[in-house]
């Protein structure tokens, strides 16, 4: 059959064709060369010493040995507080909640609350935690500033599971004779535990990326803490470190090999997401 | 059985107050957003705070003119929605309706990857790269510009704009592809005239979302814009209302730091209202 198709829809599909391809090269060449860029420059830097010490003015070494600790510290002191604060906000919502407009206002708060760029989190987290709570630029004001950024993610990750729930589980539950908190201890919460952990590598990747809001809330220190005693303590994290090598210091070789540290955990932690997302879905389907 | 009631009530209890939480940290950015912005505006008068063409917080006479800053955060924030969005869009369409199933799940996994590499890496390549080159290619002294900001924002909004996009265009339903097909419109037709139609809101929403990205980015724009309090010109060291907060609060006090949360409080009224528009974006999206 011949084509009827006129001369001006050829012109105009194939400059559609063409201004996607050119888009999509752009977006794979853009992953492609951020990846490729920032190995090349940072892995040849990465030594033993580098990863395991921290910086000496009298070797004049620099390592980040306290950057991996802090940033380690700020993972676990924020995962602690949000998770219960995250889970309860979420069976709060879906299994208590019966008046709507409650509801939509807590919904709308949360959805706000992921809106919010990190420095005003990082200026509202030294005037409340560092100032007003007496906490010093500490570890544990940083996480806590970390505790309400990422609030969002672990409602919004718990609630989708909790939906998946079905709800004869809850009604076999009650028939049985079960209170209100048994249904949930027995069968809400155990079947939430796969957005908690969704929640919690998404959350991860937050904050090991954040930095704008823990400049001003947990601070530049570079020493080795214990956890306790870290925690108390001002210290950087990985991000933090990068910039203050790179943008105050002008030590661009520390920044790229600490930029490939990062990138080789984002990379993990991506894969990590999609391959527990997978996971569960299998198991779901059966 | 009495006692029963009452642990429950208790549980519900507590329950109420964590779903609460989040409208208390709401209130609590907003109250000591307010409270502590409020008074250097008041001090400076609104008039010269948010029309002042200088800021001079370190200068013997001191001039807190933010008008610079918020002119430099709406021209790089529009000048990356510019160039990503186009970008975003058209890749979203081919990988949501053209793509082979194989090939959109490993470009679903790039862009989530560059959604997740952090600002400040973006920074530092830009710092590197992207600074010399623009150095060198339209001969200036300096590259760390706006224009260098307007680049890494882009970059930064474009996972955004793909991946909502791509959910509100995966989200079309089939039967109106099918009919403009069977009327006679080719593929390519058909997803431009019918699909991203039918999905407008969903691609409005990913517009705004990219706009509170930009707007809202603070560390990588500070390691390519230069940071000197100049009105914004393409080829100019530029200061946006984050990298205002982030590059002098370390060391103010006084009057300086208040307006700093003055600062803040401009660029959060801004936010809001993006996510006013956003929110209104995804209500129509879900209604239709």
């Amino acid at each position: 059959m011949k084509s009827q198709i006129s001369n001006k829809r050829k012109i105009f599909i194939f400059t559609m064709k063409l201004l996607m391809w050119i888009s999509v090269i752009i977006t794979m060449a853009l992953v492609l060369f951020m990846v490729i860029y920032v190995m090349a420059k940072g892995l040849p830097n990465i030594t033993y010493q580098f990863l395991s010490t921290k910086p000496s003015y009298l070797s004049d070494t620099i390592g980040i040995l306290p950057n991996i600790l802090n940033t380690v510290y700020i993972v676990i002191a924020t995962l602690v507080f949000v998770i219960p604060l995250g889970v309860g906000a979420a069976i709060y919502l879906t299994e208590y909640a019966s008046n709507k407009k409650l509801v939509s206002i807590i919904e709308y708060a949360s959805e706000t609350l992921s809106g919010i760029p990190s420095i005003i989190y990082g200026l509202v987290g030294m005037l409340f935690f560092c100032q007003f709570l007496n906490m010093k630029t500490s570890i544990l004001a940083g996480a806590f500033t970390l505790v309400i950024m990422n609030l969002p993610i672990i409602m919004r990750t718990t609630q989708e599971s909790l939906k998946t729930v079905p709800q004869s589980y809850r009604e076999g539950a009650f028939g049985l004779g079960a209170g209100k908190w048994r249904v949930i201890r027995t069968v809400v919460l155990p079947g939430c535990v796969d957005g908690v952990i969704t929640g919690c590598i998404l959350s991860i990747g937050r904050i090991l990326g954040e930095s704008a809001a823990l400049l001003f809330t947990a601070g530049f220190a570079h020493a080795v803490n214990g956890f306790i005693e870290g925690l108390f303590s001002s210290g950087a994290t990985l991000t933090v470190a990068l910039y203050v090598y790179a943008k105050e210091r002008g030590e661009f070789e520390v920044a790229f090999a600490t930029a490939a540290v990062l990138m080789i955990l984002t990379i993990i932690i991506n894969l990590a997401a999609t391959m527990v997302s997978r996971y569960f879905n299998k198991r779901r389907s059966i | 059985m009495k006692k029963k009631q009452l642990v429950e009530n208790i549980i519900h209890g507590v329950f109420l107050i964590l779903g609460l939480i989040t409208v208390g940290c709401v209130l609590l950015i907003t109250v000591y957003l307010v409270i502590s912005g409020i008074p250097a505006i008041m001090e400076i008068g609104f008039n010269d705070f948010i029309f002042g063409k200088t800021w001079a917080s370190t200068a013997a006479q001191p001039q807190y003119g933010i008008l610079p800053f918020i002119l430099t955060s709406i021209y790089g924030t529009a000048g990356a929605i510019a160039i990503g969005v186009p970008i975003g869009f058209l890749c979203s369409v081919y990988l949501s309706k053209m793509a082979k199933p194989k090939f959109k799940a490993i470009m679903e996994s790039a862009v989530s990857l560059l959604a997740g590499i952090p600002s400040v890496i973006y920074g530092l390549v830009g710092m590197l790269v992207l600074v010399p080159a623009i150095r060198e290619l339209f001969d200036i002294p300096d590259g760390a510009s706006l224009f260098a900001a307007i680049i890494v924002l882009a970059i930064m909004i474009l996972p955004s704009i793909i991946k909502v996009s791509m959910t509100a265009l995966d989200a079309v339903p089939k039967e109106y592809e099918d009919a403009s097909l069977a009327l006679g419109a080719t593929d390519v037709e058909t997803y431009f005239k019918i699909s991203v139609p039918a999905a407008k809101s969903g691609i409005a929403a990913a517009v705004v979302l990219g706009v509170g990205r930009a707007i809202g980015e603070a560390m990588a724009v500070m390691m390519v814009s230069g940071n000197a309090p100049n009105m914004p010109e393409l080829f100019q060291s530029v200061r946006f209302l984050t990298t205002a907060v982030a590059s002098e609060m370390a060391y103010s006090s006084g009057l300086q730091q208040q307006a700093l949360f003055s600062i803040a409080l401009v660029l959060f009224l801004f936010i809001m209202l993006i996510n006013a528009t956003l929110n209104f974006f995804l209500k129509r999206e879900k209604g239709e």
